[in-house]
């Protein structure tokens, strides 16, 4: 089929300056090795990933909530087709779990060989700063962050 | 509410399209929807195109499909609704006519998703889950979504990767009997469990291809279908919007979609039918869990029994309610933006009786199809129930 004749399209480079000032406390956190959620003060309702504005009650009253990070898998998979963007990376493991405070977070699973990965398994979710600087947060079995 | 009838149906061979641009695919499924309608673009008043984007050129599909189909002048709308766009087109034509607003509408679907590399496609469609909270630190793909799914169910209930393998096999067997398909070749359950792991536990045939294609049909109000002396009108007799949150995370479970749940619910209610009176049906299967999760969500069967129905062989062609027997988006192909317009081309082939070739034709006992679109992994649904 790659023989038919196309024209190839001007090449255009995009990225987003995506605005993290109403949320700053939880990158700034993921820099300090802590893990805040938002905990709404009209309805109690609590956040993770945080919010700066409730959904349920639309209230913009929120209070900052660091979390144990302590967990439950819930679910996992394996991505093994990559996209663009994360083709320098090896494959990788998502998983979602359930905290112990009520809300679920969703992030990759590392330092556990995938035969020993189940549902129900105990993790930890970490704060991580990047080789390049960035900040992310990652699960890890629970036994090796004690 | 007036009554709002498909009056007009019309559809490209899905596949790698490389010999033609976006304004000649969705010419391709344009004139002979108009045609089987016996109408000229200039009759047409309104029109609504589905269609993603992003993955080529024309940033304004709507203007330069127009454009090309001599539909300029007519009112334009152009639709999003992630891999339901298609159905949000309908619907949204749908409620012009049935509200009064117009007597006549085009809907056209079309996506152009191969003018990319894969690797590229896979990013834009993962980045469409929830940007900030799962792709700019977890690179988490579509596969991936619905893999999390999958995980979840089999864990569940019991389910295994070979009844995962099973839908795949019947879809490919429908879709090898579908000309206008992308993939047209049967499969075994070894084909299925030895092929590549995308995203474990989903494999490649766990997963629908990437695919170009168009569909479009015409909608008519009840005065018009008279007007026009349609031989046999397929009325839209119920359609059913919800929808679920991006971010994951969210969700209370990962064994079946709200989103699917309630929008059947509300069909079901405004067409005043129940699961058991569906003749055949069309269902979200852009990876084989997905199919599994509709049958459930549908009421088809209760939940975590979805995987019974494919291993008893419920829905065959002359099982208990058919499904995908055109190969679904599994092997007929998803070009998001025309999959939803082209399930209700399938199912008013269906239901008119005309189906080729015939081996394909649902038995019909009540006259009643039933469409369930999913957007994203239950980010939006549609479900659209259709009578004769
Ligand atoms: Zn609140």
């Amino acid at each position: 089929m790659s023989e038919l004749p196309t024209l190839r399209s001007r090449k255009l480079e995009i990225s987003y300056n995506i605005p993290i000032s109403k949320t700053k406390k939880f990158w700034d956190g993921l820099r300090e090795g802590k893990i805040y959620g938002t905990k709404c003060r009209k309805c109690g309702r609590l956040y993770f990933p945080p919010v700066a504005d409730c959904g349920e009650c639309y209230s913009s009253d929120m209070d900052w909530v660091e979390l144990s990070g302590e967990g439950e898998i819930i679910t996992f998979t394996h991505i093994i087709v990559r996209p663009v963007s994360f083709q320098d990376q090896q494959p990788y493991t998502v998983a979602i779990a359930q905290l112990r405070e009520g809300v679920k977070a969703l992030a990759w699973l590392t330092d556990v060989k995938r035969k020993d990965i189940k549902v129900g398994m105990k993790v930890r979710l970490v704060a991580k700063v990047m080789e390049d600087g960035r900040v992310t947060y990652e699960f890890k079995p629970a036994e090796k962050t004690e | 509410m007036r009554r709002v009838a498909v009056i007009g149906v019309g559809h490209s061979k899905f596949g790698d399209r490389q010999d033609v641009n976006v304004r000649e695919l969705a010419f391709e499924s344009v004139k002979p929807a108009l045609e089987e309608a016996g109408l000229t673009p200039r009759d047409i008043p309104y029109v609504t195109l589905g269609s993603v984007g992003v993955w080529y050129e024309e940033p304004l599909p709507a203007v330069a499909v127009a454009e090309y189909c001599g539909l300029t002048g007519a009112g334009l709308m152009r639709v999003e609704a992630a891999c339901a766009t298609g159905s949000a087109a309908v619907h949204s034509a749908y409620t012009a006519i049935a509200s009064g607003y117009v007597d006549l509408a085009l809907v056209i679907g079309v996506e152009k998703m191969r003018e990319v590399d894969t690797f590229t496609a896979v990013e834009l469609m993962g980045r469409a889950g929830s940007y900030l909270w799962e792709f700019e630190n977890f690179g988490l793909t579509f596969p991936g979504y619905y893999a999390l799914y999958a995980t979840a169910y089999m864990n569940r209930f019991g389910a295994t990767e070979e009844d995962l393998a099973l839908v795949a096999v019947k879809n490919h067997k429908y879709g090898a009997m579908n000309p206008l398909a992308q993939l047209q070749r049967e499969i075994t359950v070894e084909d299925v469990l030895s092929s590549y792991v995308v995203a474990w536990p989903l494999k490649l045939y766990d997963c629908c291809p990437i695919t170009d294609g168009s569909a479009s049909i015409v909608l008519a109000s009840e005065e018009k279908v008279r007007e026009l002396k349609i031989d046999t009108p397929v009325w839209i007799a119920g359609i059913g919007v919800s929808s679920g949150t991006g971010t994951l995370s969210y969700r209370d479970d990962f064994i079946g979609l709200d989103a699917a749940v309630k929008a059947s619910r509300t069909a079901y209610k405004i067409a005043g039918v129940e699961p058991g009176k569906i003749d055949v049906a069309n269902v979200h299967d852009c990876f084989t869990i997905a199919e599994l999760m509709a049958y459930e969500d549908l009421g088809f069967c209760s939940r975590g029994e979805g995987f019974k129905m494919v291993r008893e062989g419920q829905t065959e062609i002359y099982g208990k309610i058919p499904v995908n027997v055109d190969g679904g988006l599994k092997a007929k192909g998803h070009p998001i933006g025309a999959t939803g317009v082209s399930m209700i081309v399938e199912l008013t082939k269906q239901l008119r009786e005309e189906v080729t070739p015939s081996s394909r034709q649902a038995p019909m006992k009540n006259y009643v199809a039933l469409a369930h679109n999913v957007g994203g992994t239950g980010h939006y649904c549609y479900v659209t129930i259709l009578k004769r």
